[in-house]
């Protein structure tokens, strides 16, 4: 079947392009790349030698340098959210009733809003980092050479950088959460004059401790995306500068996708509380 | 040791390789000589195990590399060495540290012992002393000398050279042929060098094959290869732009 597309560069100012089946192929078969390394990660998880110096330079990487942009969007959306359920209970409850803002932020902060920004900021800084390391790698043959030496590429490259992901995006969340709500406190409480102790008292009355973990499960699926999406671009990566380029722009578009779909249906799965 | 058995391999509706056979002896040093973009190190990457033919066989000592598990393979990859196009020097480590890869990982050496070996793998292609110094600080010579050092601290019994003297001047150029001579004499490899320079190829090699139309076209001797009565070899050795063969 054939479908047909306006491209006003084109004299003919319509053109034939492929079908639909081309394109389901095309993206079925990319699912299953992205299965088959994510299968062969976890079969060489097992397997030595373990890279551990490369694991501790990732978890520096993912880890510790993404702490100064954690801590900006943490702090910001933790504002901008004690802001708006300030605005909310003072609008629709009445004075008094912001001090069960606390526990709103929280709950917001830890389940939802902090595992996707840390997802998204890393995404943008991490995974397109190792797309472009590693399809530079692929560009040079340095992925052959690793093979030619005797080393399985996915072993060497992948593995480190999921398992860092993976411990990594948990502790950046905890790290977030902390921001977020500490900056939620600092608008309700000395910017607007919400009572301290009730506010602090609704908070720790109303949160469970199963909010903060189903954000943290929630972040260690998205470190998963971010690294595997990332090195399997960059294991694709063909064609010179140009293929690094498209590589780390695809790995922040998909990844970051990737975590908006999958966090609504972690939401959905994960039970409201335990 | 190393036999390739009408091997086939296409990319799309390239045929980039159609049947190609040969056959390489313990301590013998095999020159694959064709175009640009014949399929030359389409061949070496098969030979080594990092492509998969469509059809044919890779035999090493007997074993078919092309239907082995990725553990398997690895294992018999670490009999090889290789020298690539561009080097590939891992451009994160030091040079110690790129010849020191495969000691690291895959031997029982002690840190001191490695130390040694890769002084006395970097000494053997003339470089001393350049232990901690980055790729990027390195001459393109340099790199193709580490990248041979790397190959051989491993003691492979075959060592692959993909167009070792492209991208240098003639004078590296000859030293590297050089280094390769030496290099199967001190340590009796087998050796598969693949360039289109022929001025190395008559230095370096027992004999030559020619790859044209992803076939084996002519195998010999150097001299053979001289003498040979095939216009398509006559061309490409004399580097005539007239000849049966057009699409350059």
């Amino acid at each position: 079947m054939l479908t047909w597309s306006f491209n006003p560069l084109n004299p003919k100012m319509f053109q034939i392009t492929k079908s639909p089946i081309f394109y389901l192929n095309s993206f079925l078969q990319q699912v299953g790349e992205v299965g088959l390394l994510f299968f062969q990660t976890f079969k060489n998880l097992f397997k030595k030698p373990w890279e551990k110096k490369i694991f501790i330079q990732q978890l520096e990487e993912i880890g510790v340098r993404s702490l100064p942009v954690v801590s900006l969007t943490a702090a910001f959306g933790g504002l901008v959210f004690g802001l708006q359920t300030y605005l909310g209970f003072h609008r629709y409850i009445g004075p008094g009733s912001e001090t069960y803002g606390g526990p709103i932020i929280s709950l917001g902060l830890s389940k939802e809003l902090i595992p996707i920004l840390v997802g998204l900021m890393v995404s943008g800084r991490v995974g397109s980092a190792m797309a472009a390391e590693i399809g530079t790698m692929k560009i040079t043959e340095q992925i052959d050479a690793l093979f030619s030496l005797g080393a399985d590429p996915t072993r060497y490259l992948v593995v480190p950088r999921t398992l860092a992901s993976l411990v990594m995006l948990p502790c950046l969340t905890i790290y977030g959460d902390i921001i977020g709500m500490a900056a939620g406190f600092f608008y309700n409480v000395y910017l607007m004059g919400v009572n301290r102790v009730l506010y602090i008292r609704n908070t720790l009355l109303y949160m469970e401790l199963w909010d903060i973990m189903s954000g943290l499960i929630k972040s260690a699926v998205f470190g998963v995306i971010i690294a595997l999406i990332g090195c399997w671009q960059g294991l694709r990566t063909e064609g010179g500068a140009e293929g690094v380029g498209r590589a780390t722009t695809r790995t922040v578009v998909i990844a970051s996708i990737l975590i908006l779909i999958v966090n609504f249906f972690l939401s959905k799965a994960l039970p409201a509380d335990l | 040791m190393i036999q390739v058995v009408d091997l086939h391999k296409s990319f799309g509706h390239n045929k980039v390789l159609q049947g190609v056979n040969l056959r390489l002896k313990h301590g013998e040093t095999l020159v694959i000589i064709g175009q640009s973009g014949c399929g030359k190190s389409v061949l070496l990457k098969h030979i080594i195990g990092l492509l998969k033919p469509d059809k044919g066989q890779v035999l090493v000592d007997g074993v078919d590399i092309t239907n082995l598990k990725a553990d398997e393979l690895h294992k018999i990859t670490r009999r090889f060495g290789m020298l690539f196009q561009g080097s590939a020097l891992f451009d994160s480590m030091t040079v110690g540290q790129n010849v020191s890869f495969g000691l690291e990982r895959y031997t029982e050496f002690s840190p001191e012992e490695i130390k040694e070996l890769v002084k006395e793998s970097l000494a053997k292609v003339g470089l001393i002393g350049i232990e901690n110094l980055m790729p990027y600080e390195l001459s393109g010579g340099m790199k193709k000398r580490v990248g041979l050092a790397r190959a051989i601290a491993y003691r492979p019994d075959i060592i692959l050279y993909d167009e070792p003297s492209t991208g240098i001047d003639p004078i590296r150029a000859d030293a590297i042929n050089d280094l390769a001579i030496r290099m199967k004499q001190e340590l009796k490899v087998a050796t598969i060098i693949i360039t289109h320079d022929m001025v190395s190829a008559y230095k370096v090699a027992d004999r030559i094959g020619m790859l044209y139309g992803g076939q084996i076209i002519e195998m010999g001797s150097p001299e053979q290869i001289k003498n040979s009565e095939n216009q398509v070899v006559q061309q490409f050795i004399h580097g005539r732009a007239e000849g049966p063969i057009k699409n350059w």
